[in-house]
Order: C-alpha cells, then sequence, then structure tokens
C-alpha cells in the first residue's frame, strides 16, 4: 500500500558543536512508517549545514528571526505555505516557539498544524519560574534566583555558595566559582541572550535526561532516558546511552500527567549521591539526541506528527536498553552557487 | 550476597549496569567469580574453585575476594557485602 505523503517543515538545521534538533528530527521523519514525509528546511543561517543536505532536506526556506516580530513570521510562512502545502511544522529552538505558539491558531486555519506546549505550560517551566514549578508539582529542583542587575549580584553569597551555576535565559550555563567569575558570566551572557540571568544552586552529581511525548491531557506517550557519555565543553552531549531508570521514569510520568504537558519535551536531571534526582531544565522541545529514541524504538517525532494532525496514537511500552548514539562531524563539499542561492534568494 | 539484577556481564568481561548507563571491565578471574556469585555460590565455593585453578592460597584468595566485592560494591552492582565479615 502506498504511504500517504506529508510536507513537514522543520526548524534547527545548525547541526554544529552545540546543534539544533532538526537534522535527527528529519531522519526520524524519513524513517517513519506510516507515512512519506516530504521536508521543507526552515533556517536562519545560510550556513546551516542541514540546508545542504539534499537526501534529507527536499528544500529550504530562510525564515526571520524570533525579533522581527510574529507578523513577519506569519507573512513568511504564508509565501512558504503556498509554495510547499504544508501539513505540519515542527519547530526545534526555544527561542522560536513563543511565536510559534502565538501563530498555532492563525496556521490551522492555513491548514497547517503543529504540536506545541500551551503558552501556559511554556511560560510555566522556563528556567526562571523553576522554583515555583517544583514547588507547585512537587518535584525536587536546584534551589534559583532571577537577577536582572550587576548590583545584585554581591548580595547572593549570602543565599548561595560557590560553586553556583550563571544561567541565560534561553541558553548557556557557566560554573561560576568567585563572585568575579559570576559578574563575567553574568556580562557575558547577558550580551548574547539578554536578561534576566538565573542564578543556580550547584548540584554535584551525575547528569541525565530524558526526552518524551505528552498528549497534552496528562498521557506518557514516550519517554526515553539516557545518561550523557561525552560531553562537550558547551556541555552537550556528544555520546549516550539509553538506560532503564525506574525513577526517572517515574518523574517523567508524574510531570506529564500533573503539567498536562502538549508535545516533545526534554527533562534536564541531576542525580546526586543519595540518589534523589534535581530537575535541572525542561526544554520545551525535542533534543538534538531525539534520533537515539528512533534507534531504541520509540519514533517520537513520527508521533508528533500524528498527534499534530489530531490522530490517537498508542504510547510506547518499552525501548532498548544500553544502546549508545556516537555523535560525528562530517565535512560537505558544497557548491559555492547553492550558499548564494539561499543567502540572496533565501530559497534553496 | 547478590550482583544487582539487571546488571549484564559479557564474555568479555565488560559489566553494563543499565540504570545507570555506567560499564566497567574486568579480567578473566574477576568474569569467572561474578559469574560464581550469579550462581549463588558462598564464599567458600568460589575460594574451592579459584583454589582449584590458580597457583595461590586462600589467604591471598581471600584478600582479593574481598577487595573485588568492595569495588563492585562501591559501584552499586552488588546488593549487599555480608560474607565480608563471615
Amino acid at each position: 500500500m502506498k504511504k500517504r505523503k506529508l510536507n513537514i517543515a522543520v526548524t534547527g538545521l545548525n547541526a554544529i558543536d552545540s546543534p539544533g534538533p532538526g537534522v535527527s528530527v528529519i531522519r526520524a521523519l524519513k524513517e517513519a512508517t506510516s507515512f512519506e514525509a516530504r521536508i521543507i528546511g526552515l533556517s536562519y543561517e545560510s550556513l546551516e549545514p542541514g540546508i545542504y543536505m539534499h537526501d534529507l532536506v527536499d528544500h529550504t526556506y530562510s525564515i526571520p528571526y524570533p525579533g522581527a516580530g510574529i507578523d513577519t513570521l506569519l507573512a513568511r510562512m504564508r509565501y512558504i505555505h503556498e509554495k510547499e502545502k504544508l501539513d505540519v511544522i515542527i519547530p526545534n529552538f526555544d527561542a522560536e516557539l513563543y511565536p510559534f505558539i502565538k501563530l498555532e491558531t492563525k496556521l490551522k486555519a492555513m491548514g497547517i498544524h503543529m504540536f506545541l506546549p500551551t503558552l501556559h505550560q511554556f511560560e510555566e517551566r522556563h528556567k526562571v519560574n523553576l522554583n515555583d514549578f517544583g514547588k507547585k508539582y512537587n518535584i525536587l529542583v536546584p534551589r534559583s534566583k532571577v537577577i536582572h542587575d550587576l548590583s545584585s549580584v554581591h548580595s547572593l553569597q549570602s543565599e548561595f555558595s560557590f560553586p553556583m551555576i550563571v544561567k541565560g535565559k534561553f541558553y548557556d550555563a557557566s560554573i561560576a566559582y568567585s563572585i568575579e567569575q559570576v559578574k563575567s558570566y553574568f556580562n557575558k551572557i547577558s550580551a548574547k541572550w539578554g536578561l534576566p540571568i538565573i542564578i543556580q544552586e550547584f548540584i554535584h552529581g551525575t547528569e541525565f535526561n530524558v526526552t518524551g511525548l505528552g498528549d497534552g491531557k496528562g498521557n506518557t506517550i514516550a519517554a526515553v532516558p539516557m545518561r550523557k557519555q561525552y560531553i562537550t565543553e558547551k556541555g552537550k552531549a556528544w555520546g549516550g546511552i539509553s538506560i532503564s531508570d525506574e525513577k526517572m521514569l517515574e518523574m517523567t510520568r508524574k510531570f506529564l500527567h500533573t503539567t498536562k504537558w502538549r508535545g516533545g519535551f526534554e527533562l534536564e536531571l541531576m542525580k546526586n549521591k543519595d540518589g534523589e534526582l534535581y530537575l535541572l531544565e525542561i526544554n520545551p522541545r525535542l533534543p538534538a539526541w531525539i534520533y537515539l529514541a528512533v534507534g531504541v524504538g520509540q519514533n517520537i517525532p513520527e508521533a508528533l506528527v500524528h498527534l499534530a494532525l489530531g490522530e490517537k496514537v498508542k504510547p510506547f511500552t518499552r525501548y532498548d536498553v544500553g544502546k549508545m548514539f556516537i555523535r560525528y562531524a562530517w565535512d560537505m563539499i558544497v557548491d559555492r552557487t547553492e550558499f548564494e542561492q539561499i543567502s540572496i534568494y533565501g530559497e534553496l | 550476597m547478590k550482583l544487582h539484577k539487571n546488571i549484564a556481564v559479557s564474555e568479555d568481561g565488560l559489566l553494563f549496569n543499565p540504570v545507570t548507563g555506567e560499564s566497567y571491565s574486568v579480567n578473566p578471574i574477576g568474569v569467572e567469580i561474578i559469574n560464581l556469585i550469579r550462581e549463588e555460590k558462598n564464599q567458600e565455593s568460589i575460594c574451592k574453585c579459584i583454589l582449584a585453578k590458580y597457583a595461590t592460597d586462600k589467604t591471598t584468595f581471600e584478600k582479593d575476594y574481598h577487595d573485588f566485592l568492595g569495588i563492585l560494591e562501591h559501584h552499586n552492582l552488588i546488593e549487599s557485602h555480608e560474607e565480608k565479615k563471615a
């Protein structure tokens, strides 16, 4: 039987040293057994590697940065939709989720489906609100404080002990061992990602991640825990292994049940020496290592597409434990004209 | 004393803990001892097996055996180490 064809737009094509999830999501979609995906890449920069991976991405359009405003993004999406007849969009960056959530109704009216967290879920799980989130849902989180200016830095010494984590509101985190380092990271991170900055208690332990999918009704559609085995200087997993920790899965089910989370997610967890699990962060989208989930038997992006289209999805009940992913860098040879094409015309 | 359930042991001496995702390599005698532990043999039986196969004495075996159990316990691979005192 012929599989139905779906036009799916995907962002996060920056498969670089701190990779966006797009290329992994696309690999998952290409391996979907229930549909045939035609992939439309959505890029922000002309050097995002995914643009040039023609075996994975059928056509790419550049889109405006979130700072350009919702109307500009909507106009661009309208143009792309006219050309490509999009069925589904899977946004993969934290920073672009707000405009896409805001546009969900308008895009749906155009026939484009997404499966994103609600604005309330998106805001509630924000790093800035993690303390309240932990209290509300009775989940262990590290103590954190939001600061807006450098003058608040000195008062931190009475509230936190060193080392402490200095975090940007969207990305970046550094471990500070002195007030001077806190100041330096404050300036560095705020210059890149803006204010506020989040100061977080440092939890000693081992870092784990869980990726999964919630159906928006409190049910767990998918959940795969992973231990990072090889971590880059930027703290990104370059290798990892699937594990079977019931405590982690229980925490994930609790998170999905109590928040009624809608969409893909990644939980960043820290297990201390007493075996206590701390929730460090909730990323409201699929992670760059999502292809491991496919490799162990849970094609989460495929399931997400069905949910976006309003179709029923059976929860995954098992996955292979002890499977690893090992990332690698690969040099592509690209003709200059392709670079010119995407840079000048915004399409390739 | 028992090896934690689900701990995978390969013939080549690689131990994998599926809960933590950690792997450890042990030498061939380590694998033999782990397999004997899995068969729920007690210290005396394990000692007999090793002494029958290798040129060592009981005192050396006991010292190395307890050191080995200590390492397994430290890495949370065995449930208890009661035989240490037995």
